[in-house]
């Protein structure tokens, strides 16, 4: 008998994995070097971006930023990287930034445009962050009229009679809710502030402005251009077609026939129908429609339209969002005992939104793109209409390439981060509602 | 319009009405601005420079009238209009005046319900091909590419021209001048046709102009002015008179710089009455006697204004040609102020 | 509270109209009618009293006067001896064919990008998240106008392809050349590719509208069909062969010999042959000719249409839960059945409706043709019809007719496929 073991008693340590299975060479197999057909995808991604890089680099690396003219930029870049060289003369943009965010707004005004800009940011902030405390709502309402004073100046008294009319809606309505109903009762308030614009606000602004001058310097809206142009066209759009959306959601799901098929006829056609023929409606048709002493500016008219464009698009989001409604929600606010408005305000439409709000957001999203189409009605988009005015001038006559990758950057920027809030947002409503 | 109605006007849009009174000349007097339509960018004609403000050969039109009428050159809006939106932009009302090198023709005269009030350039379709094409005439380009602005007359000039010399043509549409230049240095159309001016100017600032020749041949003619709409007669004299103004003042020698001098010494009765010394033609169209001699202060007279944006000192380099004073065997002919 | 016992009858009274619920809404209903139509009033007289002050009228005889302008890409003959209305047909086909190119393109790119984007190549993955967002998050315009200038900007002009005498002699290659054995030239104008054409014509009818159809190509057409026809014959009979007897007769020479002789015998008879475009004095001539202004709107009408179909073929591939593959691999499927049986078409639910919805857009962004001027609908009936006649009345309704039949059709079609891919629920 031996005593010799057989079975081992001590263990091996354990040896490292092979080579192929650890560290960097391990992600490599696995995420690039996968299969044959995965080896191939990569070779052909590494060298199209290596062929991107290439080829945008060296004009990118010869970029001029001070110069007075395109030649003068050409000139400095054959003087420092030799005579075959090209380069990108960004000193357009240090030359003419300025329009190609503002347009023609004068200069010494700019600080409107920077307080704008951030009141903006603080009235989106309590419709987004919902752990805000709601009362700060009524500071997003009132923003848009803040904006529209400080953008067009004038005299501050325009304002809030704006604003007094609307209250004046609101109390009329209110006052007579209970005995006429949401509709009527909306209507008729409608009709009195209508009446107060357009009759009495003229004259007390003018006796208010004479007791109490406040006013700042107004400027046209044909002063309006580049990136400022197509925020307050796609901001003012999109703000005044969420009620109109909404207006349209409802009726298009309404039991009443005329109004249904009348809200549908409307959305089908704005939707059926091309922005930029919309566009062409306000530059050309609109006259026609309108008394002939009827006189608006481009830009009021062109925003008209595309608030029509938008509010279709918007009714159909919101639309989708009520769809999205189980039937017991509807079916439980019979139950309370709630009237259609009522249900509307207090269950339907508080979810309906919440859940519509990246769809809005992407509606936004493709309006602030579409607003660059307004260059072919004569405006100052930041694309096309701006770049042309900038190229009329014989220093800048024949640059393409850098005025283009501004604007894109911009828009990316914009764009991209909207986008991503929006999904950011999806995700978070999606798990509220698991 | 009314900023405090803006809210108002989005709900009942219709129910706005602006201010218009019976003539544009009120409205623009009440106003106290004149609006232009002009070109969003041609260079020389009309195009904002780094501070927004508009400079230019068809501006300076505009500038006159609004000295004239409103004695100040800076009370005007400019409406950047394009090709296909600037006839409209008149005939709606939107703009008071339209100074934005549009070629007089019939059909627009009737047809548009315009009114040309005279000829600030008198211009003639061109034709711009690289030298090296080895073209000396335009009826060699049988087959070429043409880049043609969209919307103009020349549209239809290049399609009878080629027509009529039995030639074919593959046409090449751009928006605007900036498009077309564009298209014609990347080598995008073998030949570029607009009015020779334009062709001129263009030339003038393109980094290889010795390799760019304009072709003899003028295909059309191409008078082109400011218009007004048809039916205010009394505003289209303003427009006229207050160009012709500038006409008249290069015929008789009344420059910007002389002005005061020559009205204080001058015994020519037709300089006398042009500036208002004598005689009440202003009067006659709803303004005061000065107007043309505040028209000639504020841009100087055709032929500085002339020389000021698109002459020979400038860098667009146009012979004054055709444009010439009567006297100097052009076509520049201001009607006697009488 | 009360009981819940019939409401005391009461005669009707005109106070009800407003007070009772029950006739409310029959008379909002009233109202709003009366005020659309009042409002629609207002605006045609509104328009009737602007064309009389203008002493316009409001007809649409011009579209039958001469055109006099030229269109430089046509699918039908046209000459600016043709009417407006010729002009508006050219333009319309010009909208039609980029549209329908776009959307299948954008399909195929799409697809590829989505699919690719859930890949597990981490490099691919992130190329085609770049794809995405930079293509969709920038205008569409900034997209034509690009590819325009680059096309023009990039390529080599016509001339370059020219080999004079004096460069032959000293065996110099010209500054560019043509691509797939001279069948394909890019020039900064144009894309030319050579075109198959036919040596012996049989003649051509001629269509009303003047479109003229070569018989040629009809007898092709007819053969290829006919081929096609007998080929599915074949196929059947030998699938009940199968079917019969368990096994299957060879029949892939058959299959050859049936689908791809007649049509050679036919094609040769004919002298069918590729033409190659030459250069000329100007430009290339010869073959197919296709201007830069289609190709630009055309690549970029796909690239931006492409990065949307991407996400939405993501999503869709995305919403068929894993449970669906395993169930159908438990089952034994192979992985290629199991794609074709079971993830495809739940996939393909949740991917049509938004895709159609992106083929409307792409159609009414095909409008967008106007940034590089190439002549679609907008082009000749809404911009030179229009600036040349002074109608923009007519020719702005007649424009947003057209476009909204077409959306119309469009998403009838999609509802007509969405009743019938919806799941059959009891």
């Amino acid at each position: 008998m031996s005593n010799t073991s057989f079975v081992r008693k001590d263990m091996l340590p354990p040896a490292p994995p092979p080579v192929s299975q650890t560290g960097a060479v391990k992600w490599l197999r696995e995420n690039l070097f996968a299969g044959p057909l995965n080896s191939a995808l990569t070779v052909l991604g590494f060298g199209f971006a290596i062929w991107l890089i290439q080829a945008a680099t060296p004009w990118l690396l010869h970029s001029v930023w001070v110069a007075d003219s395109q030649n003068e930029c050409r000139a400095i870049v054959q003087e420092r990287w030799g005579p075959d060289a090209t380069g990108a003369c960004w000193a357009i943009i240090r030359a003419r930034w300025h329009q190609f965010l503002f347009g023609f707004y004068p200069i010494d005004e700019y600080w409107r445009l920077f307080v704008t800009f951030a009141g903006l940011l603080l009235a989106i902030l309590p419709v987004l962050a919902t752990s805000l405390p709601r009362k700060l709502l009524w500071g997003s309402v009132l923003y848009p009229l803040v904006a529209f004073w400080l953008l067009w100046g004038g005299s501050v008294w325009g304002p809030i009679l704006t604003l007094a009319g609307f209250a004046l809606w609101a109390g009329v309505f209110l006052a007579l809710q209970v005995r006429l109903g949401v509709v009527v009762a909306a209507g008729v308030g409608l009709v009195a502030a209508s009446v107060f614009w357009i009759y009495a606000v003229e004259p007390i602004e003018t006796g208010l402005q004479s007791v109490l001058p406040l006013a700042l310097p107004e400027v046209d809206s044909d002063q309006f251009g580049g990136f400022l142009l197509a925020l307050v066209i796609g901001v003012t759009a999109i703000v005044i077609s969420l009620p109109l959306g909404i207006l349209l959601a409802l009726g298009r799901q309404s039991d009443m026939l005329i109004v249904k098929s009348l809200s549908v006829g409307f959305i089908e056609f704005i939707r059926g129908v091309p922005l930029i023929t919309l566009l062409f409606t306000a530059s050309l048709l609109l006259q026609y429609f309108l008394p002939s002493d009827t006189k608006f500016d481009l830009i009021l008219r062109v925003v008209i339209l595309v608030t029509f464009f938008s509010a279709a698009y918007i009714a159909e989001v919101i639309r989708g969002g009520l769809a999205a409604l189980p039937r017991g929600q509807y079916e439980a606010a019979d139950a309370l005992g709630l009237d259609y408005w009522q249900a509307q305000r207090l269950i339907i439409m508080p979810q309906a939104l919440k859940i519509s709000i990246p769809g809005i957001v992407s509606t936004f999203i493709g309006l602030f793109k579409d607003t660059t189409l307004v260059a072919f009605v004569g405006l100052m988009d930041p694309l096309k209409g701006i770049s042309t005015a900038v190229r009329a001038d014989i220093a800048w006559k024949g640059i393409y390439w850098e005025p283009y990758i501004f604007v894109a950057v911009i828009f990316f920027i914009f764009n991209f981060s909207m986008s991503r809030y929006s999904m950011y947002l999806e995700r978070k409503l999606k798990r509220d509602h698991r | 319009m009314k900023k405090s109605v803006f809210f108002g006007s989005l709900v009942m849009a219709g129910l706005v009405a602006g201010v218009a009174g019976a003539s544009t000349l009120d409205d623009v007097k009440a106003r106290g601005e004149l609006i232009c339509g002009v070109n969003p960018g041609l260079t020389g004609f009309a195009a904002p420079d780094a501070n927004g403000n508009y400079q230019g050969f068809d501006v300076a039109v505009c500038k006159a009238v609004a000295a004239a009428v409103l004695g100040d050159p800076m009370k005007v809006k400019y409406v950047p209009l394009t090709g296909e939106t600037r006839f409209t932009g008149l005939a709606s009302g939107e703009v008071d005046m339209l100074s934005r090198n549009s070629t007089w023709t019939f059909s627009r005269d009737t047809e548009l319900a315009l009114e040309f009030v005279a000829v600030n350039y008198y211009d003639g379709q061109g034709f711009m091909v690289n030298k090296n094409l080895g073209v000396s005439s335009a009826k060699e380009l049988d087959g070429a590419t043409v880049c043609i602005q969209t919307g103009t007359t020349t549209e239809l000039n290049l399609a009878d021209y080629f027509k009529a010399n039995n030639m074919e043509y593959t046409p090449v549409n751009v928006a605007d001048d900036s498009e077309g230049q564009q298209k014609f240095l990347a080598g995008a159309c073998d030949a570029y046709t607009t009015d020779a001016s334009g062709l001129a100017a263009s030339r003038a600032t393109m980094p290889n102009a010795d390799e760019i020749v304009i072709l003899p041949e003028i295909i059309s003619k191409e008078p082109l002015g400011p218009a007004v709409r048809q039916g205010d007669d009394n505003w289209g004299d303003v427009v006229r008179w207050s160009f012709y103004a500038l006409v008249a003042a290069e015929e008789y020698g009344v420059t910007k710089a002389n002005l005061e001098e020559v009205a204080a010494t001058t015994k020519n009765p037709e300089i006398r009455r042009l500036l208002g010394l004598e005689g009440d033609m202003g009067a006659k169209i709803g303004l005061d006697d000065e107007f043309a001699k505040r028209a000639i202060l504020a841009v100087g007279n055709y032929g500085e204004v002339f020389e000021a944006n698109i002459g020979t000192s400038t860098s667009i380099g146009l012979a004054r040609g055709l444009n010439a004073q009567w006297t100097q065997g052009g076509l520049m002919y201001a009607p006697p102020f009488r | 509270m009360t009981l819940a016992s019939d409401p005391p009858k009461e005669g009707f009274r005109l106070s009800m109209l407003i007070y009772d619920t029950r006739f409310r809404s029959i008379t909002i209903q009233v109202v709003v009618l009366l005020l659309f139509l009042a409002g629609l009033f207002w605006l045609l007289n509104n328009a009737y009293v602007n064309l009389e002050a203008k002493g316009k009228d409001f007809n649409f005889s011009f579209l039958w006067s001469r055109a006099g302008y030229d269109i430089a890409q046509t699918l039908i003959p046209y000459t600016n001896d043709d009417t407006h209305m010729r002009a508006l047909v050219e333009g319309l086909l010009n909208t039609l064919l980029v549209s329908i190119l776009g959307c299948a393109l954008a399909t195929v790119v799409g697809t590829v990008v989505g699919v690719l984007r859930l890949s597990h190549n981490w490099l691919v993955a992130r190329l085609m998240t770049i794809y995405v967002e930079t293509f969709r998050n920038i205008p569409l315009l900034l997209w034509i106008l690009l590819m325009g200038t680059i096309l023009a900007e990039t390529r080599p002009s016509p001339r370059d392809f020219r080999v004079t005498d004096a460069m032959r002699e000293a065996g110099q290659a010209p500054e560019a050349s043509m691509w797939l054995f001279d069948t394909i030239a890019v020039t900064n104008r144009g894309t030319s590719v050579a075109a198959p054409v036919f040596s012996n014509s049989l003649g051509s009818v001629v269509l009303p509208g003047n479109i003229p159809v070569s018989l040629n190509a009809l007898a092709l057409i007819f053969v290829m069909a006919a081929s096609f026809y007998g080929w599915r014959l074949l196929m059947r009979r030998a699938k009940a062969v199968q079917e019969a007897t368990g096994v299957r007769p060879t029949t892939w020479w058959q299959s050859t010999l049936i689908l791809l002789g007649p049509v050679s015998a036919v094609s040769v008879a004919l002298g069918l042959h590729l033409e190659y475009p030459t250069i000329t004095r100007f430009d290339f001539e010869g073959g197919f000719q296709m201007l830069h202004s289609f190709t630009a709107l055309l690549i970029a009408l796909t690239v931006y249409t492409s990065a949307f179909i991407a996400e939405i073929v993501r999503a869709g591939i995305m919403a068929i839960s894993r449970g669906q593959t395993e169930a159908a691999y438990a089952l034994g499927l192979r992985p290629s059945r199991t794609m074709n049986l079971v993830i495809l078409p739940q996939a393909l639910r949740v991917i049509v409706p938004p895709l159609i919805s992106q083929f409307l857009n792409l159609t009414k962004n095909s409008s967008l043709a106007i940034a590089v001027s190439y002549m679609d609908l907008r082009g000749t009936l809404g911009g030179i019809t229009l600036n040349q006649t002074g109608r923009e009345l007519e020719c702005m309704l007649l424009m947003m007719l057209i476009y909204l039949t077409i959306s119309l059709v469009i998403s009838s079609v999609m509802n007509l496929y969405n009743k019938s891919i919806k799941l059959k629920e009891r």
